[in-house]
């Protein structure tokens, strides 16, 4: 399988009155043509900074980032940003966890929905309308007309949502980045939502990268899971591979924390307890040891390195669950 | 569903807080009244911690504040330790309302940035006159050894300087100050990560324990109460549905709400997903609500009486009672 987007060695840091901030760090991440991958880790963990830094939509003289992007034969890294731009909206598109903020609040959604199409389609006004009638029903929003004509303001948090996504399809990209796209919603917006990128996905033929905290909306949603921890990518695996057979304590112990219908009533959560390692000052050894209930010794001196099992299954950890002490 | 009724009501002198017949509307043009809660019973035993259920705009944040009237209901009464709040004059009200505290959904917005957390927690104390400057240092400071922060570390900072989990733990030590008896938590986990909100889960199952409390305890996501309730009332454009002990109502929902609500919350299992009966659609006005049961438009098993007649919440097993009229057997 060829990949769409791959992600080589890439660390991402900001310039910050307290130093260095090494937000991202080393990551690899392959994003095979037709799937979808989610990255799955706590705030902070560098999730969305990682995605944002592979669109190249970090600018400004306090970030840098080394380390190569390659999205469908283009090395982004090497272009210019205009060049990059150019890909933005029929290449790659991204909607956001927020859909209020990330709307105009002062526009109409019809023009809102109809710029992009105008922009990169060069389609007329009247066009670019109908068809942004079309993507609001395509998104299965009732009584598109009146939509269209609406504010943000105007809609639930749950249209906005589908608003947003709507304007991500409409150049039909090849990639979608979507970064914690039901956080700000309610359970059962929540079930709709993916429920309607699953479709799209499938309707038309498109790739996508789900960015959330929560191991319950990766499992039924993605083909692959990345699980990040302070900055780094700390196990890779196909998504039935990673729940089967789960290689990284952090992994573990994310998904123990997840309160879940399935499980008897009064069923303790496990916490992990502590915090993420301060990203100024990272310490030498696992970043996870201090909140392994595995760690070890040698997990608070030395850095672990990705290891590969036979079957592809990536992992960054000394004593991985299911080797022996 | 959404159905009135007062089946449920267990009227034991155990009650630390009865609520009958609450009914909450608020005007927002010359004729136009959302409805936000109509009509609602329940009642909190001692001890119990129970779960209220629903969809963002069922009413849920406005039961609550009606309780603590913040406003005072349209109608209704509220009944905390046998008195009745909506009676009070101001004054009473605001030392009855000491025995009941909220912690709220945004743990940062919700408290004060210019004060510092001894500030914030030394408020209520301050105001009730619990004790001297000597007494009351110490009472901040065990209160917040018992929400798990370092007194020394975090005494003189100011709430932007804490994580949201951080926040909710220091909401948690003010709301406890004054010793409530009742605690009403709106939203507490929702705006946090999976792996803080468990910690907070069990730090409210904790002080309940420690503090004898009795709780309240919001939510839109069923799998969130599941680990802490021990009654889950599922509520609906400001009606009842279902109430239940929690191994029931997970086990055998009798409402189609219910069931729409649990299959909503995503099982971090790839080979456990369940795809039917999804909830489609959002929940109508409620300046308008459906006639009779006000689920019956989003509803897979509704009939015509749906439309003509309003459910009445009764007992379909120990403990379990729906406002349907054709529950899931």
């Amino acid at each position: 399988m060829s990949s769409l987007l791959s992600v080589k060695n890439m660390t991402v840091n900001f310039d910050t009155p307290r130093g260095s901030l090494e937000a991202v760090r080393n990551v690899d991440i392959e994003i095979p043509a037709g799937t979808s991958v989610g990255i799955v880790g706590e705030s902070g963990s560098g999730k969305t900074v990682m995605c944002r830094a592979a669109m190249g939509l970090l600018q400004g003289s306090t970030v840098s980032r080394t380390g190569t992007v390659v999205f469908d034969g283009h090395e982004l890294t090497a272009m210019t940003k205009e060049q990059v731009r150019e890909l933005f909206g029929s290449g790659m598109a991204m909607i956001f966890q927020d859909p209020l903020t990330a709307l105009n609040p002062v526009r109409r959604i019809g023009v809102q929905l109809s710029e992009g199409l105008r922009i990169r389609l060069g389609m007329s006004k009247s066009d670019a309308m109908a068809r942004s009638k079309e993507l609001l029903e395509l998104v299965r929003i009732p009584n598109a007309a009146a939509v269209l004509k609406s504010f943000p303001y105007q809609l639930s948090g749950g249209m906005r949502q589908r608003v947003m996504i709507a304007i991500a399809i409409a150049c039909n990209p090849k990639l979608l980045f979507a970064d914690e796209p039901t956080t700000a919603l309610d359970v059962t917006v929540q079930a709709q939502i993916l429920q309607l990128l699953r479709e799209l996905r499938e309707d038309l033929k498109m790739s996508m990268v789900l960015v959330t905290h929560d191991l319950g909306v990766v499992a039924g949603n993605t083909d692959y899971v990345a699980v990040m921890y302070a900055g780094e990518v700390v196990e890779y695996a196909p998504t039935a591979k990673l729940f089967a057979d789960m290689r990284m304590p952090y992994t573990e112990a994310l998904l123990n924390s997840i309160p879940r219908v399935d499980h008897k009533p009064g069923t303790a959560l496990t916490v992990i307890a502590g915090r993420l390692p301060d990203p100024t000052n990272r310490p030498s050894g696992c970043g996870f040891a201090p909140r392994c209930k595995y760690v070890q010794e040698k997990c608070h001196k030395e850095h672990p390195n990705l290891k590969t099992d036979p079957d592809g299954h990536v992992y960054r950890c000394w004593f991985p669950i299911g080797e022996a002490l | 569903m959404a159905g009135s009724g007062t089946a449920h009501m267990r009227n034991t002198v155990d009650s630390v807080l009865t609520v009958r017949d609450l009914t909450v509307e608020f005007r927002v043009a010359k004729d136009k009244i959302v409805k936000a809660v109509s009509g609602l019973s329940f009642d909190v035993v001692r001890g119990e911690t129970l779960a209220i259920v629903g969809e963002s705009g069922c009413g849920k944040t406005t039961l609550a504040r009606a309780v603590l009237q913040l406003p005072p209901p349209n109608a209704g009464e509220v009944v905390l330790n046998g008195t009745d709040l909506t009676l009070l004059p101001k004054e009473n009200l605001r030392s009855a309302r000491t025995s009941m505290q909220m912690i709220f959904q945004d743990p940062i917005s919700s408290l004060d940035p210019r004060m510092t957390v001894h500030q914030l927690i030394d408020e209520p104390l301050e105001i009730w006159d619990r004790g001297n400057r000597a007494e009351r240092d110490e009472r901040i400071n065990k209160l917040l050894q018992s929400v798990g922060l370092e007194p020394e570390l975090v005494l003189n900072r100011r709430s932007y300087e804490f994580s949201g989990g951080q926040c909710q733990r220091i909401s948690i030590a003010r709301a406890l100050a004054l010793d409530p008896r009742m605690l009403i938590c709106d939203e507490p986990v929702s705006a946090l990560d999976v792996s803080i909100q468990a910690q907070i889960l069990n730090l409210l199952l904790h002080m309940k324990e420690t503090f004898g409390l009795t709780m309240v305890f919001i939510s839109h996501d069923l799998a969130v109460v599941k680990a802490i309730s021990t009654r889950v009332m599922v509520m609906y454009l400001g009606k009842i549905c279902e109430v239940a002990p929690p191994d029931v109502l997970y086990a055998k929902p009798a409402h189609h709400y219910t069931r729409a609500l649990l299959n909503s919350v995503p099982i971090p299992d790839p080979t456990k997903q369940i795809r039917t009966e999804l909830l489609q659609g959002e929940p109508p006005s409620p300046m308008n609500p459906p006639s009779g049961c006000r689920f019956r438009t989003r509803c897979v098993g509704a009939s015509a009486l749906c439309a003509e007649q309003e459910p009445q919440l009764r007992e379909v097993s120990p403990g379990q009672f729906v406002a349907c009229h054709h529950p899931i057997v």
